[in-house]
């Protein structure tokens, strides 16, 4: 399969990624816009994963979306690369798992392709669970990594890399996409080379020969205990904010306006930023691709003058993170939509005009 | 002179969290005693629930996971299906596995997941302070059906064990008391046949345990072994469900 290039849509190059990166494990729930998930991983779990000594992949379609998590959970616990997937609604029914993987500091992957909320809301593409997604989500103090892909080769990619985050930092991983990166095709090319999983999970349940036995656990009910824990997760959190942080950044040094937008926004923006600039207006852009953490290092922009422009299918979600960032130094606008509307590339234009 | 019983390898010699009369003490032994007998002690995964037993991991000398509330049938699925080799078992109570667990507990039946399900049934909620569990028995009176349970406002006790008996996945289930000596020997001997099952990869076995609780009964250690046999047993009757 070397070079090749395919046709994937956003959901099946998250699934295919999930496979090249030795995923061995994943169980889901249906529901639109990211059925081509679970779809994709049915038709291709069941071909042995190629890993010596290990077992057979398993796909199980779970009765709800709180078994679903929690199969990744005992999945995760006992050494395997799991994920699952889902879309906003369901996502919400997951939180409580997702709160008890990363207090179990368990490695899973999570696939959130959001459709407009709250509530049941709809099946068009969206951003609003950006807050959800990026503040831990669940109960207590926890953060996730989040990672935004906007288009289908990046979705195969950071799918890949979030996996070996996980193992790396014994945390969740999110894979934040809204519906039009989920169903929209692209080429996509395919990674060479045999899949390698290098990670060592000394701490995985597999019975206790030879060692003592390992618990997989969140629970510290006597004093002081829990707090010493949440220290440890705090500790590792600021070594992933220093090293983690993603992003793609373009015309910074002459921009006047600096859109920021991430996913298929992002692309949008990007049409946007083009066109203006084939106009002679400097503008420039800066996509996050790590929104937890947020890369707030490429927000370091010196020139009091320069505006900011936030673009969400939101009301300002990620504005905040921005505004944070930017910490008072310049202007920071904001453009969004919400609930199945997608803002226009004029519309884009438009609101920068007026900002120059 | 000779030695005829000791404490089993797979049970930590620690100081018990559990009130005076619990029953889960004597579960925790028969769990270790089953695990060592069936020489499985380190190919034991053990999943223990939320309730009273949610640290049955300080007492257990093998590999064990947390679940969340409910959720111990679906960690243990996703361990048993990456792990197939190895044993492994869920330790619930009756909130855990038949009320916030319910849908967990019917799939994993249904789907006839290979693992072995202990299930402690004392006809309240302990770890919380006595509220009404679904098996709560009618007249019972707990935190929070303070004149007694009634049809009416609370349903009937739930008989998961039954419902369970009917999905075709479900190999072995058996409901067991610890009221007496000779029961105890009777529920030791229903944990082996249910470990043994899934040695033999025969599916889903379940041995429902009618385990006292005097401090949310009211009533002393004795009298609550005694409820078991004179007023629980009528509810619940023991023996080979499936």
């Amino acid at each position: 399969m070397a070079k090749t290039k395919i046709l994937l849509s956003g959901n099946e190059a998250i699934a295919q990624g999930a496979i090249q990166a030795g995923c061995s494990f994943y169980a889901g729930y249906p529901i639109t816009p990211q059925n081509e998930i679970i779809a994709y991983m049915a038709k291709h779990m069941s071909v042995p994963s190629g890993i010596k000594g290990q077992a057979p992949r398993v796909f199980i379609q779970a009765e709800s979306e709180l078994a679903a998590i929690n199969m990744v959970y005992g999945a995760a616990a006992a050494g395997a690369r799991a994920m699952t997937s889902s879309s906003s609604p369901g996502i919400s029914l997951k939180q409580e798992g997702i709160s008890y993987i990363a207090g179990a500091q368990l490695p899973a992957v999570i696939v959130n392709i959001m459709r407009g909320g709250p509530g049941l809301g709809n099946i068009a593409p969206a951003q609003s669970d950006y807050f959800q997604a990026t503040r831990g989500g669940g109960h207590g103090d926890y953060h996730v990594i989040v990672l935004a892909p906007a288009s289908a080769q990046e979705a195969y990619d950071l799918t890949q890399i979030a996996f070996d985050l996980a193992d790396k930092y014994r945390i969740p991983v999110m894979i934040l996409g809204d519906g039009i990166l989920g169903q929209m095709m692209e080429p996509v090319k395919l990674s060479a080379g045999k899949i390698k999983v290098n990670s060592v999970k000394n701490w995985a349940l597999g019975g206790c020969q030879g060692r003592k036995p390992n618990i997989v656990k969140s629970f510290f009910l006597r004093e002081g205990d829990l707090e010493e824990f949440n220290l440890r997760l705090q500790k590792n959190y600021q070594v992933i904010k220093q090293k983690e942080q993603r992003c793609e950044s373009l015309f910074l040094s002459d921009a006047k306006v600096i859109l920021v937008a991430y996913g298929t926004m992002a692309r949008i923006a990007k049409s946007a930023m083009s066109q203006l600039r084939s106009e002679g207006k400097k503008i420039g852009l800066i996509r996050p691709i790590s929104l937890w953490p947020f890369p707030q290092k490429s927000f370091q922009i010196k020139n009091s003058k320069v505006k900011y422009l936030v673009l969400e299918l939101s009301y300002g979600q990620m504005l905040q993170d921005v505004q944070l960032a930017v910490n008072g130094r310049q202007q920071v606008e904001f453009l969004g939509r919400s609930g199945g509307g997608i803002l226009s590339q004029e519309q884009i234009i438009n609101k920068v005009k007026k900002l120059l | 002179m000779e030695k005829i019983f000791k404490r089993s390898e797979s049970l930590y010699d620690v100081a018990t969290h559990y009130c005076p009369g619990c029953g889960h003490g004597i579960a925790h032994r028969l769990v270790a005693e089953v695990v060592d007998s069936l020489g499985i002690r380190e190919k034991t995964i053990g999943v223990a629930p939320v309730g009273c037993a949610v640290v049955a991991y300080d007492y257990w000398n093998f590999d064990c996971s947390e679940a969340a509330h409910g959720r111990a049938l679906a960690v243990a699925t996703g361990i048993k299906r990456v792990r197939p080799e190895k044993i492994v078992f869920t330790y619930q109570g009756d909130g855990d596995l038949a009320a916030i667990g319910t849908n967990e507990t019917i799939h994993a039946a249904n789907r006839g997941e290979n693992i072995s399900v202990v299930f402690i049934n004392n006809a309240v909620y302990g770890m919380t302070g006595g509220q009404l569990a679904p098996t709560t028995l009618l007249g019972q009176k707990t935190a929070t059906s303070i004149s007694g349970r009634t049809k009416k406002e609370h349903g009937y006790p739930l008989k998961i064990s039954e419902m369970l008996a009917l999905l075709p996945g479900v190999c072995y289930i058996e409901r067991v008391s610890l009221e007496n000596p000779q029961e105890v020997l009777k529920a030791k001997r229903a944990i082996t046949q249910a470990f043994e099952n899934q040695i033999n990869n025969l599916g889903f076995s379940l041995v429902e345990i009618l385990s006292p609780c005097p401090t949310y009964w009211g009533l002393s250690p004795k009298e609550a072994l005694d409820w078991i046999k004179l007023v629980m047993r009528k509810e619940f009757p023991l023996g080979r469900i499936k």
